[in-house]
């Protein structure tokens, strides 16, 4: 058995430092075995989220050595061995103490988004390949990290004018439902400013659930907003034709 | 218990807690796109040797096809790569994935996954000029689709060599595989276009409501396939291109000898 040193963020929105903690390491122990050690032994106020640790509640979200992921799914034998763990709550909100951040934001852009409306003929005898599509996204866990490195919140603090991309991955799995009957384009590229994302592909890149964020359900969202919005050969059709922009609207 | 000092992280360019080589990803992809951006200038300003025809040879840089000036019996004062060159140059430039590796290695917005972005800025993404311009990528889509033609047609052409006498003979060198290769990554490119995805089958809300909704869902699949691999394709093609106009550059300054494997008589 061997000790490695974490260095565990400590504080709350007034301030605070890392603090280093040594932790007794057995194998195949995750960072959030470390964390539990710590608060039985040297911080039992050691405040932090967690409830599965089988990496589907989504509640360990933190960063750990600068990255964006679950506490429950990174193993210490994946980590440096001759460095300390780095262990922080993520950046993008605010901060309640220690590890614990108010992800409160995330719940009330998810109430802008009109849910599910089926037409009052739907079946639901659904094949496979259409289930498939939307599947990917209900893979969901919530676990913010995709909001957390995502620059458009983390940098440029524009959390007025974006959903995020675990938002732009919901209102994908509703948009691309063959049984949905609503259009969320418009809000999609006003409120929800999709147009913001310059899909570089962060979110991708942390989904502890490897979803494509970008690739399946962001850049056919920019795809389906250009149809409406941005391309010129059919907004003339549309003109010539007296459509307006529904006309645009994806098909069944 | 020892207590370190740091804080958390503040904002600034390059602040990260990050320990891993976070900018070599960036740096090579900087290096990348501009040592072919530099190459593919020069190449096209010379505007001679894009054409080699050593040996019976017909080998027509990439760079330079189709030859526009020759229909239009146009006399430039500059070099006619130019007049086709901007198509692909639109195409790459306002493709997704180049988006997000020159958005990366050139604008730092992010230079990688959450580390500190240069300071002051007013960030629209791509909803204001000259960003916003990014969403008519599909029409450069179907300009770039024609000039991939021409190319398959210069691919196929390379393998035809004219004897002394002025006949054709189906034959293999070097130059007409290196041709044939390229128009291949070209097209593994340009078919596994994120654009394309979407208009042949992605837009579909429902893959199995009508006959031609499921033949669409069959090449949304053929096309999701090359786009798995969409950024491999990309690199792949923008050397291949490179280096083709390059070997036909130097077997034309007379540098480079193109080796015939045979030729059928
Ligand atoms: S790809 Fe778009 S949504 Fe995802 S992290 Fe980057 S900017 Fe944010
Ligand atoms: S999309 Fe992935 S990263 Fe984002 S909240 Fe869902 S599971 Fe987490
Ligand atoms: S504890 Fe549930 S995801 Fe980590
Ligand atoms: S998305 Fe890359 S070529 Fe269209």
């Amino acid at each position: 058995m061997s000790t490695r040193v974490f260095k565990v963020w400590r504080g709350d929105s007034a301030g605070g430092k890392f603090v280093d903690y040594q932790v007794d390491v057995q194998e195949g122990m995750v960072v959030l075995d470390a964390i539990h050690q710590i608060q039985r032994q040297h911080a039992p106020d050691l405040a932090c989220r967690w409830n599965c640790k089988a990496a589907k509640c989504g509640s360990c979200s933190a960063e750990i050595n600068g990255k964006p992921r679950l506490m429950c799914k990174t193993r210490l034998d994946g980590l440096p061995v001759d460095q300390s763990v780095n262990v922080a709550p993520m950046k993008s909100f605010p901060l309640i103490r220690d590890l614990v951040t108010d992800i409160s934001w995330n719940y009330t852009v998810n109430k802008k988004i009109p849910p599910f409306t089926p037409g009052a003929d739907a079946t639901f005898l659904m094949r496979q390949r259409d289930v498939d599509r939307v599947q990917e996204f209900r893979k969901c866990i919530e676990c913010f990290l995709c909001q957390d490195v995502c620059h458009v919140l983390r940098e440029h603090d524009l959390k007025p004018q974006f959903f995020g991309p675990r938002f732009l991955v919901r209102v994908a799995s509703l948009e691309m439902h063959p049984m949905d009957t609503l259009d969320r384009l418009k809000l999609l590229k006003d409120e929800g400013g999709v147009g913001l994302c310059n899909i570089t592909k962060c979110c991708t890149e942390v989904c502890p659930e490897e979803i494509h964020i970008t690739d399946n359900a962001i850049i056919p969202l920019k795809e389906r907003v250009v149809d409406k919005y941005y391309d010129p050969l059919r907004i003339v059709l549309r003109v010539l034709m007296g459509t307006g922009q529904d006309g645009g609207a994806a098909e069944k | 218990m020892a207590e370190s000092v740091s804080i958390l992280e503040h904002k600034g360019f390059g602040v990260t807690q990050r320990r891993d080589n976070w900018w070599i990803k960036p740096l090579l992809v900087f290096i990348g796109l501009s040592a072919f951006g530099v190459y593919s200038t020069w190449a096209a300003w010379q505007g001679d040797n894009f054409l080699f025809t050593g040996h019976g040879a017909y080998y027509l840089s990439p760079f330079y096809s189709p030859q526009v000036q020759l229909w239009f019996g146009l006399h430039l004062p500059f070099s006619f790569a130019f007049l086709i060159l901007w198509i692909p140059l639109g195409f790459r430039a306002t493709c997704y994935y180049y988006r997000k590796t020159y958005y990366r290695a050139f604008f730092a917005d992010p230079a990688a996954c959450a580390v500190g972005e240069p300071k002051h800025r007013h960030y629209h993404g791509e909803r204001k000029f000259p960003f916003i311009l990014q969403n008519i990528h599909r029409y450069f889509f179907y300009l770039a689709t024609i000039v991939l033609l021409f190319l398959w047609y210069d691919a196929a052409r390379a393998f035809f060599f004219r004897s002394a006498a002025g006949h054709l003979h189906f034959g293999v060198g070097v130059g007409s595989l290196v041709m044939l290769i390229n128009v291949m990554a070209l097209s593994g490119f340009s078919f596994g276009c994120n654009s394309l995805r979407h208009l042949v089958g992605g837009k579909l809300d429902c893959f199995s409501c009508s006959r031609t909704a499921r033949a669409r869902y069959k090449i949304w699949g053929k096309v999701s396939i090359l786009n798995l691999r969409h950024a491999e394709w990309a690199w792949v093609s923008l050397f291949s291109v490179g280096l083709t106009d390059l070997y036909i550059r130097l077997c034309a300054m007379g540098t480079l000898p193109d080796v015939r494997l045979f030729i059928i008589k």
